[in-house]
């Protein structure tokens, strides 16, 4: 039989403490390598769509705040077309669908600032209810984290990923709740009886 | 969607969440099963990062921090090799980060308290994109080990940490590459968190005699490989053929 000659994924290892350093080197006290750090702006005044701010924390299983992760985000622009890489087309040159957000160093907490996006496609018909993924890194994540964050003012009834959901009583930790005029809450929370549902796509 | 996506991720090579004899994954590792759908577009496509980010020294951790004139204290070497994905294809135009270190074991970083002094021209992070054939190289000096609190007496062998972009996000990926001959390796509690020895030896980079540079700097070769992608709707406009 002949063999596959597949490679391996390299493993994952944690980030570490020190992520910020790599990632954000402005942020952790290491100016000048880089004008600025990658991901901090993910839109401008000219973005089209809402602009919106969520705030969060990345909660332990003890309660606790982490204050050294890295949280990722990426979502769709306002018409729901992902920028750079998507087969539909071409996305609101002015935004970028990424975004990199260390916690505060006190606090914990992190602030993106971006826009609320469009829907995007199901692969088998049908629409996904807009949301943004979130990966998150930290000390003691062994491989990073992935997650969704959906709107509590979006209709999510038909969401084919919220659908499929067996536990229909952890899906409020994956949508975010509005606390004002285009600002949101999300915590995330990496154990305990509302665990954040994570996924392995 | 079967086209474009990403092979199914081998968790059994990867770490679990929780991992004991790594003390901070106790209470921040998730206990319930992960969740699977198939595949989408907001998993298949990812950020784009243009070569047009990269500063002249982003890939010289030697001089990148360092005074004009001056550069790091410690044992130069290159790092270099390929982002491959699981086909074995290189993989083109995507970001690799790197941190690390300085030649003591001590990181620039306010929350860091190792004795070993900082070097004053050593900043300790550098960026990358790769080329046409997923080849990406940088220099620097080889990183010291260091003393962790973990258990009473943990020491981390000497590493370098790579972030690493694919051409979706479901490739996204953090690891830690490692040196050949390094006895800590087989000590430390952060390795030891990835289950089998083959997984293990995947991170350790070998001595690369043939493209160390004579009387200035070893060279140490670590590939890199990414989830494969299934044959793609994608290919030409990402690969741009």
């Amino acid at each position: 039989m002949q063999k596959l000659n597949q490679l391996k994924e390299s493993p994952s290892q944690t980030a570490g403490p020190y992520v910020h350093i790599g990632c954000v080197p402005n942020y952790s006290g290491i100016p000048g390598i880089y004008p600025e750090d990658l991901g901090l702006r993910m839109r401008t005044d000219a973005t089209k769509g809402e602009h919106i701010a969520i705030k969060g924390v990345v909660w332990d299983g003890t309660g606790t705040a982490l204050k050294d992760a890295l949280v990722e985000v990426w979502q769709a622009d306002a018409a729901g077309i992902y920028p750079g890489s998507d087969p539909r087309g071409e996305a609101d040159p002015t935004f970028t669908g990424w975004g990199r957000f260390p916690g505060d160093y006190d606090t914990g907490e992190w602030t993106i600032e971006t826009v609320k996006p469009g829907a995007v496609p199901w692969p088998n018909g049908g629409m996904q209810a807009p949301h943004i993924t979130f990966w998150i890194v930290a000390r003691g994540i062994n491989i990073g984290l992935q997650t969704r964050m959906y709107f509590e003012d979006e209709d999510n009834s038909a969401d084919p990923v919220l659908s499929r959901i067996e536990h229909q009583n952890r899906v409020p930790t994956l949508i975010a709740k509005k606390t004002g005029d285009g600002e949101y809450r999300f915590d995330i929370r990496l154990q305990g009886t509302d665990e954040t549902i994570f996924f392995d796509v | 969607m079967s086209e474009g996506t990403f092979f199914t991720r081998d968790r059994s090579w990867h770490p679990p969440a929780l991992t004991p004899q790594y003390k901070t994954s106790v209470a921040r590792s998730p206990s319930r099963a992960q969740l699977s759908y198939p595949m989408t577009l907001s998993e298949a496509t990812g950020p784009v990062f243009g070569h047009n980010i990269l500063g002249e020294l982003d890939n010289d951790l030697i001089h990148n921090f360092a005074q004009p004139g001056e550069s790091a204290i410690g044992q130069r070497i290159i790092v270099h090799g390929r982002v491959l994905d699981e086909t074995g294809r290189g993989v083109p135009n995507v970001l690799v980060e790197f941190w690390q270190a300085n030649a003591g074991g001590r990181y620039r970083h306010k929350k860091e308290s190792y004795l070993a002094p900082l070097d004053p021209n050593f900043g300790g992070c550098g960026r990358a994109i790769t080329g046409e054939d997923g080849g990406y190289r940088f220099r620097t000096v080889k990183p010291g080990p260091y003393p962790w609190p973990n258990n009473q007496n943990d020491w981390r062998p000497a590493h370098i940490h790579f972030s690493i972009f694919g051409q979706g996000f479901a490739q996204r990926l953090i690891t830690q590459m490692y040196f050949e001959g390094d006895p800590l390796i087989w000590h430390c509690p952060i390795v030891s968190t990835i289950p089998s020895k083959e997984a293990i030896e995947q991170l350790i980079a070998p001595l690369d005699m043939a493209n160390t540079i004579p009387m200035d700097a070893r060279a140490y070769k670590f590939d890199i490989v990414l989830r494969g992608r299934r044959s793609t709707m994608f290919e030409n406009k990402l690969e741009g053929n």
